[in-house]
C-alpha cells in the first residue's frame, strides 16, 4: 500500500458514499450538494491518478456549472426544502437491478485488472492534452463545438414559453361593458356582429 | 498504484447511478443519477488510461489507432464527456422546466405518452 493507494481508496469511499447519498436521500438540495461531494472527490482521484488537466475541467464544469444549473432546476421547481415524500419508488427491483449492475462491473474489472502495481504517470498536464486534442482529435472536438452550439440554441428554443401553452381560447363574444375605453385591440375585435 | 481500486470505484458509482435512474420520480433527481453515471464512466476512462497503456507498453500500437503514440488518449475522452455532459444537462433542464410549466409536476412517471392520456400509471 502506497501513498497513491491509500488515497484512491479514501477518495473513493468518499465518492461512493456521497453518491449513495445522492440517490438515497429525500431532500432534494441536499441530494445537490452530496453530488458537489461526490464529484469533488472524483477530481481528487484524477488527480491521484495523473489526469491533472481533466481534473481541473471536472471542477470547473461539473462542480461549477452543471451542479449549479441543477440546483436553479430544483429551486425553479420549487421544491420543498424539508423532505419530500413520494420521491421514490418501491426500493426493491431499482436495488436488485442497480447492485446488479454495479457488483457485476466491480467483479468484471478486479478480476481483469488484478492486484498488480502499475507505475504512476508523470501528469497531464495542459500541454500534453493540448497535443493530444489538436493533434489527433481534431475532428472529434469540431464536431463537438457544432454539438455544443446546437444544444444551446435547443435548449433556448425548448424555454421559449409559448411552446406547449395551451391554444388561446376562442373569442367568446362578450358584451363591452365599458363601450367607450380606447386602446384595447383585443377588445374591438370582440364585438358581436 | 493500484489502479483496480480506481476501476472498482467506478463500477459501483455507475451502479448507484443505475440505481438513481430506475428509482427516482423526481426528473432532477434522474438528471443526478445519470450525472453520475457520467461520471463513472469518466473515471474508468481516465483509469484505463493510465492502466492500459503501461499493460501495453512493449506491444506496437497500429499506426490507425494511435498515431500520436506517446501519450494515452483517456483524458481526452473524459473531457469530450464532460462536454457533453454539461450540454445534456442543458438540453434536459430546458425540457424539465419547461415539462413542469405546463404540468406543475415533475414525476417522471406521470407523464402522458399518448394523446389524450393523462396519468399512465395510478
Amino acid at each position: 500500500m502506497t501513498v497513491a493507494d491509500v488515497l484512491l481508496l479514501a477518495l473513493g469511499a468518499v465518492a461512493v458514499g456521497a453518491g449513495a447519498l445522492v440517490v438515497t436521500s429525500t431532500h432534494l438540495v441536499r441530494s445537490g450538494l452530496h453530488l458537489v461531494v461526490s464529484l469533488g472527490a472524483i477530481a481528487g482521484l484524477y488527480l491521484v491518478l495523473g489526469a491533472e488537466l481533466v481534473a481541473w475541467v471536472q471542477i470547473l464544469v461539473y462542480v461549477g456549472a452543471v451542479v449549479v444549473l441543477l440546483l436553479f432546476a430544483v429551486m425553479l421547481t420549487r421544491a420543498p426544502i424539508g423532505p419530500s415524500p413520494g420521491l421514490d419508488r418501491p426500493a426493491g427491483p431499482s436495488a436488485l437491478i442497480g447492485a446488479g449492475v454495479g457488483l457485476g462491473l466491480a467483479a468484471l474489472f478486479a478480476d481483469a485488472f488484478r492486484w498488480i502495481e502499475y507505475p504512476r504517470r508523470e501528469p497531464g498536464t495542459a500541454e500534453r492534452v493540448g497535443t493530444e486534442i489538436f493533434g489527433t482529435w481534431v475532428l472529434p472536438f469540431e464536431v463537438l463545438s457544432i454539438l455544443l452550439l446546437s444544444a444551446l440554441v435547443g435548449a433556448i428554443v425548448l424555454s421559449r414559453p409559448d411552446i406547449g401553452a395551451r391554444p388561446a381560447p376562442p373569442a367568446e363574444p362578450q358584451q363591452p361593458d365599458e363601450p367607450g375605453e380606447p386602446g384595447d385591440e383585443g377588445r374591438e375585435e370582440q364585438v358581436p356582429a | 498504484m493500484h489502479v483496480t481500486i480506481a476501476y472498482v470505484v467506478g463500477a459501483l458509482l455507475f451502479g448507484l447511478g443505475v440505481y438513481g435512474v430506475v428509482r427516482r420520480r423526481n426528473a432532477i433527481l434522474v438528471l443526478m443519477a445519470v450525472e453520475l453515471m457520467l461520471n463513472a464512466v469518466n473515471l474508468i476512462l481516465v483509469t484505463a488510461d493510465v492502466s492500459l497503456r503501461s499493460a501495453l507498453s512493449g506491444v506496437p500500437g497500429e499506426a490507425w489507432a494511435t498515431p500520436n503514440s506517446q501519450a494515452g488518449s483517456g483524458g481526452v475522452f473524459a473531457l469530450f464527456v464532460i462536454v457533453l455532459a454539461a450540454a445534456e444537462v442543458g438540453v434536459g433542464l430546458a425540457i424539465v422546466l419547461q415539462y413542469y410549466r405546463m404540468r406543475k409536476a415533475v414525476a417522471i412517471d406521470e407523464v402522458p405518452l399518448a394523446a389524450g392520456e393523462e396519468r399512465v400509471d395510478g
